[in-house]
């Protein structure tokens, strides 16, 4: 890698200067294999690009047409070029961070700036029609009828008419015009229309594919009244008691002549004595969200209490389980012959290999106060595990470190099987003892290995929302506030704040997100600049 | 090598639009696939036999899906938002006021003698904002259960209840006094019986009849009060009422015979007629010298949701079909809870006594509040009451619970 970056370097756009790069020599011929995987990649790159795109031109989402084809191009380019070398190791990798972190990123910034939550999700227009369309009264004391839905003329596809059949048995036929009797219709037992001269019976299913014609369709009856359906078998006589009008951007409520004026800033429309109506819409906040988690006093007291604990769960959970992981893979790591090593083996990783919902819920029941198997077992009064703060910590940290170690047990062994038994005997015959041959020589080198592994266990931890949720959802909970608990981590306490008080509210949410996202951030990014300077060993 | 390319290109080509045509013959399919009805896993098999005799009547395919019970609303909700939600949606009363806001589900229109047909607290439930939502098909309140064998009297009040599920206890029949759900996080559910015998409410009554949610319950000295008398039978107290019983045991307690006494609903029955329990049912008693108990009563119903294509068939179906007293005898059959339309509730009651017992015993219960301001008062209400059976002062854990609700309602 090296060298290829210093030959560009050398060679400014040139491409005859190039050197050999590695496999070079292999790429023009290419083995048949090697010929039919690519082809073979570039074909399911294609059908995916092609299965993405009719959605989406479907329903009109340019945007999202003009990235899956440039995409695509892309790829093929990369590909079906000679040039592009480096940039076939590399575009798999930068598409995938691009789909998979960039743009999720991206996504929940832009989010954090609205008031996207329950009641504020679709379009004004969709909050509009909803708020009309659910506003339909039956008047009082309407008729029931009984509806036929027919077309005029010979063919079921002609014009919309109701025939309707009141209580009484007279029969009606309904059309913009309104409500006339009709004559010489036959009616079934249930009281629907079979037939009726100069009309057609429309069969329900024909009916379904006019839903919207059918459901938007009312016979006028009066002021503001008319005759609807409900169904392809009923119909009943309703008002509209709530009405748009677009000059004065408001909604009347003609039932007590209430106004309600849109609040483009709230997203909702909001009558002059402060009341709303339930159906919102998604409006821009700018940094409303974030100032709200920032300016309330008591978000901001627990806020350092959490952040303390977060730390110190994902810290010593990352700790604990690296001790107790390379304990064991060390204890088996040994040269003499042990019996069943792999079945020792195999027991550790248990804990890995089972699911960790079941184990969590699993733990939790084991750690009840009065039903609990550990309370059963341990001698002495029973302990409230879970309604005490500090025993409450422990117990999460338990369970959390027994679901952790076989991995690091796993990564620990690998790493010590790569290092050379010869470094530790040398270090041996040079007179250092056991202690002293793993610690100066055995630690560092499996340090390299380990490091980052440790930094994505700590990253891994700090958000570990199941850990803290299936077991103690966070608690207990001090007696003055509910909101923000003994083991809540940032992540169960944010989870809590947008999604267990009221309703699901994901502005708030994404705001809170960027917040966890940037303190783990400044974490990783020290602990990675930290970890790099256990690679000294190989310079 | 440049042959090679263009054919590589073509076959490329050629492939894939094989594919996508595969997969665009699909999903041009889809949308006129016919109607679909979500039900959670336990509704769905009872469903599609109506649905598919619907299907047939009507010439139209109709589907129902299984969606798992604890996403079903959330996952409607999202669904609805991208356009690809159901037609109809089986689901609890209570989601309606989320349901509204979001836009996701249009009123029924029943005639009045259908709505005569049913049930005045199923009605009274799926009616939001002055309109009728659903369409309602069962019903479900708590109740309580009691091992006959152990104690064969029903308890006219708690205190009775305690003093025999403790003199059990001390004789080493059984281990605990009651077994009523609490958890570490606390359960407003399983105690609005004892909160409402106590005196507390949750909201007032608006003009409408429905909840207000100006007027909290909870913070009010009537509620600081309840949460006393709660305490008394905590575990600082009598040790009734317990954190440590929840909702993953309190089912094992009962049918292992470890405790007398079961606060459940009808969902419980089986469990309960499976473990060979002996069992009479009763209401959830109150307290000596209190009010009433209230308990929540929980109505599941059909919803035609807003952005479905089908409307005229679901509809149709909803309003028409599901009103018919077969299905609803069906329905119990599955699963037996009170069905909500009158005919059928006293033709079950009369063949069957635990649906009659557990319909006596909501007699005096309410809907659940089904507007959306219930959502803030779950979470920090719930452990309120679980810090107060833990020991904690009431006054503290009601004030700042109301402090956390009042908060979020605004």
């Amino acid at each position: 890698m090296a060298q290829d970056r210093s030959s560009a370097g050398g060679a400014p756009g040139g491409a005859p200067a190039r050197p050999p790069l590695p496999g070079g020599s292999l790429a023009p011929r290419g083995s048949a294999a090697g010929q039919a995987a690519k082809t073979g990649m570039l074909a399911l790159a294609a059908a995916i690009a092609l299965w993405a795109v009719f959605p989406l031109y479907a329903a009109g989402q340019w945007v999202g047409v003009g990235v899956v084809v440039a995409a695509t191009a892309l790829i093929f380019y990369v590909y079906l070029s000679k040039r592009a070398v480096p940039a076939k190791y590399l575009l798999p990798g930068t598409l995938f961070l691009v789909a998979f972190q960039i743009v999720p990123v991206l996504y929940t910034l832009s989010t954090s700036v609205t008031n996207y939550s329950d009641g504020h999700r679709g379009t004004k227009e969709q909050a509009i029609d909803q708020i009309e369309a659910s506003s339909v009264e039956r008047t009082a004391d309407a008729t029931a009828y009984t509806l036929t839905v027919a077309a005029r003329g010979s063919s079921p596809e002609g014009e919309l008419v109701f025939l309707l059949t009141a209580p009484d048995g007279a029969a009606y036929a309904g059309d913009e015009d309104g409500l006339r009797p009709l004559t010489g219709a036959e009616v079934g037992p249930s009281g629907k229309i079979t037939d009726a001269p100069g009309y057609t019976v429309v069969p329900p299913s024909e009916a379904n594919s006019r839903s919207e014609e059918i459901t938007g369709f009312a016979v006028p009856t009066g002021a503001g009244t008319g005759i609807r359906s409900s169904g392809f078998s009923s119909a009943y006589e309703g008002r509209s008691s709530l009405t748009y009008d677009s000059g004065c951007d408001c909604i009347t409520d003609s039932r007590n002549g209430r106004v309600y004026t849109a609040d483009d800033e709230r997203g909702a429309f909001v009558s002059d004595n402060g009341e709303r109506l339930p159906q919102g819409w998604r409006v821009g906040v700018g940094l409303d969200n974030f100032l709200r988690f920032v300016g309330d006093p008591e978000t901001r007291s627990s806020f350092v209490g959490i952040l303390t604990w977060n730390v110190a769960f994902a810290a010593g959970t990352t700790a604990m389980v690296f001790a107790l992981g390379l304990g064991v893979a060390l204890t088996l790591h040994t040269r003499h012959r042990l019996r069943g090593r792999t079945a020792y083996r195999l027991l550790v990783v248990l804990p890995y290999a089972m699911p960790s919902f079941a184990m969590f819920l699993l733990w939790r029941s084991m750690f009840n106060a009065d039903f609990g198997l550990l309370n059963r077992m341990l001698p002495g009064p029973d302990v409230d595990w879970f309604g005490q703060p500090w025993t409450a910590r422990a117990a999460v940290l338990i369970v959390n470190i027994w679901l952790g170690f076989p991995y690091m047990f796993l990564v620990a062994t690998g790493a010590l099987q790569s290092i050379p038994r010869e470094l530790v005997q040398a270090a041996r015959i040079d007179g250092a003892g056991a202690w002293q041959a793993l610690r100066q020589v055995t630690f560092p080198l499996l340090m390299v290995a380990m490091a980052p592994i440790l930094v994505a266990t700590f990253a891994f931890n700090f958000n570990n929302f199941n850990a803290v949720w299936l077991t103690t959802e966070g608690g207990p909970f001090p007696t003055d506030n509910p909101l923000a608990g003994a083991t809540d981590l940032l992540i169960t306490y944010t989870y809590r704040l947008a999604f267990g008080v009221s309703g699901a509210q994901y502005g708030y949410a994404a705001a809170l997100s960027v917040f966890i996202f940037l303190i783990v951030t400044v974490m990783s990014v020290v602990s990675l600049r930290r970890s790099a300077s256990l690679e000294e060993v190989h310079r | 090598m440049r042959i090679r390319s263009a054919g590589l290109l073509a076959g490329t080509a050629a492939l894939a639009l094989a594919t996508a045509c595969a997969g665009g013959g699909q999903e041009a399919d889809q949308p006129q696939g016919g109607m679909v009805i979500w039900a959670d896993p336990e509704r769905t098999a009872v469903l599609e036999p109506f649905a598919e005799e619907f299907g047939e009547a009507n010439g139209i395919k109709v589907d129902v899906r299984e969606v798992a019970v604890d996403t079903i609303q959330a996952d409607f909700v999202t669904a609805h938002e991208g356009g690809s939600g159901p037609d109809v949606l089986v689901g609890a009363h209570d989601w309606i006021g989320n349901l509204v806001q979001n836009g996701a589900i249009d009123p029924v229109q029943l005639p009045q003698e259908k709505v005569d047909a049913l049930n005045d607290v199923a009605v009274e439930a799926t009616t939001y904002d002055g309109r009728l939502y659903g369409v309602p098909y069962a019903m479900e309140n708590l109740a309580l259960i009691r091992n006959t064998a152990l104690a064969p009297e029903a308890p006219e009040t708690v205190e009775d209840l305690v003093e025999t599920g403790s003199r059990l206890k001390d004789e080493g029949e059984v281990q605990e006094i009651l077994g009523l759900q609490v958890s570490q996080t606390g359960d407003p559910y399983h105690m609005q019986p004892f909160y409402t015998s106590a005196g507390g409410y949750l909201f007032g009554t608006g003009d409408n009849g429905a909840p207000d949610p100006s007027d909290l319950g909870v913070g009010k000295p009537a509620s600081v009060e309840a949460f006393e008398r709660i305490a008394e039978f905590g575990e600082e107290g009598e040790g009734a009422f317990k954190r440590s019983i929840d909702g993953d045991n309190v089912g094992s307690l009962f049918t292992q015979g470890k405790t007398a006494y079961f606060v459940t609903g009808p969902w419980s029955l089986a469990a309960v007629q499976e473990a060979g329990v002996e069992y009479g049912i009763s209401p959830v008693p109150g307290f000596e010298g209190g009010e009433e108990p209230v308990p929540f009563v929980g109505v599941q119903a059909f919803f035609v949701a807003s952005g479905s294509k089908n409307k005229v068939l679901a509809q149709e179906f909803v309003t028409n079909y599901v009103t018919d007293p077969e299905l609803a005898t069906a329905l119990y059959e599955a699963d037996p809870r009170p069905p909500a339309l009158n005919e059928v509730a006293e033709k079950v009651g009369e063949e069957d006594a635990d649906v009659g017992a557990f319909t006596d015993a909501g007699a005096n219960g309410r809907p659940m509040p089904a507007i959306p301001e219930m959502d803030a008062v779950w979470d920090p209400f719930g452990k309120a009451q679980a810090a107060v059976i833990g020991g904690a002062d009431p006054k503290e854990a009601v004030e700042s619970a109301a402090e956390a609700i009042r908060e979020e309602i605004g």
